[in-house]
């Protein structure tokens, strides 16, 4: 994820929605601040990986959690709101269940002047069950760096 | 193949290759969904994902959202190594080609994990990628994958993934 700093008319609902393609997977926006993130994305079957399973593909999962993870970023205490994606490794524990609406977790848990670390977790519907978990490193800028 | 010395033709050795490709590719919605389509030299596969909007993460820049690229990068290694499995299957007989049809579908491998480094911003133009499988066993593999737009040697972005290999039955 690549995003510039939140214009202080647009709220960050606005802008992390509006970007064309987390909006194109319907990711919706639950709660952000403070360094913490939470985005759900539905089930699509536009989406599916698997045609034998209609599971989702894992390049999606991969699009949720790198979208949570620089929200949290964007919304870590002291930073400008400017983030890009440095690396980002994701572990699939299992398929997420066809029909059910991933919700994404991340936590901005520490920035120096120049780097965010970030762990996310995504979760099924129903029971909350872990469907991935990734680690991310993400460019961090200091509020005061820019004039 | 026939028992002469004569090879097959051209044709009939590219209609059956291409017929093998298009199975493992068509039937997965994801991979329409972006767009991404696959340019087949022999055994080697490229990978491009034409430029859309929808596929834009900063509409300031303007740059290609990370999950975008990290989509990419995924179904070009799925596809890469089970490309490599397939095709062995194709070229040694293993697999009967008249069953090879709209509803035939070969099995996919599982990614377990995948860690991809950004290293230049994506930019609103076709991106290209190529699959190296540098361990396939029987259980699980690892496919190394590089990515570029403009210049082969500058990519913007690389992943290394491991793999669960499919179950034959």
């Amino acid at each position: 994820m690549r995003s510039e700093p939140m214009d202080s008319t647009i709220s960050s609902r606005t802008f992390i929605e509006a970007l064309p393609f987390s909006k194109a997977l319907g990711m919706k926006l639950e709660a952000i601040g403070e360094g913490h993130a939470i985005i759900s994305m539905p089930y699509d079957e536009r989406l599916i990986g698997d045609p034998r399973t209609g599971v989702i593909h894992g390049g999606a999962v991969s699009a949720l959690m790198d979208t949570t993870s620089g929200a949290s970023v964007m919304s870590a205490k002291g930073g400008s709101g400017v983030t890009a994606t440095l690396d980002l490794r994701i572990d699939y524990m299992r398929p997420a269940r066809p029909g059910q609406r991933i919700t994404c977790e991340a936590f901005c848990y520490h920035t120096t002047r120049t780097v965010a670390f970030v762990r996310a977790t995504a979760m099924d519907e129903e029971d909350g069950s872990q469907v991935a978990s990734s680690v991310g490193a993400f460019t961090f800028q200091r509020k005061e760096a820019r004039s | 193949m026939s028992g002469a010395n004569r090879p097959e033709p051209v044709q009939v050795v590219k209609e059956r290759r291409d017929r093998a490709l298009h199975a493992l590719v068509a039937g997965v919605p994801y991979i329409s969904f972006l767009g991404i389509e696959f340019d087949r030299k022999g055994d080697e596969l490229t990978a491009i994902l034409p430029y859309r909007d929808a596929h834009i993460g900063n509409p300031v820049l303007p740059a290609l959202h990370g999950g975008a690229t990290a989509s990419f990068l995924e179904v070009t290694a799925i596809v890469g190594l089970g490309w490599s499995i397939l095709w062995e299957e194709i070229e040694t007989g293993a697999v009967d080609l008249a069953e090879i049809g709209p509803d035939w579908m070969p099995r996919l491998p599982k990614t377990i994990d995948m860690t991809v480094d950004y290293l230049r911003t994506g930019l609103p133009r076709d991106a290209y990628a190529r699959a190296r499988v540098n361990r396939s066993g029987r259980r699980y593999a690892s496919v190394h994958v590089e990515a570029w737009q403009d210049n082969r040697a500058r990519l913007f972005a690389q992943a290394t993934g491991h793999f669960l290999m499919p179950t034959r039955d």
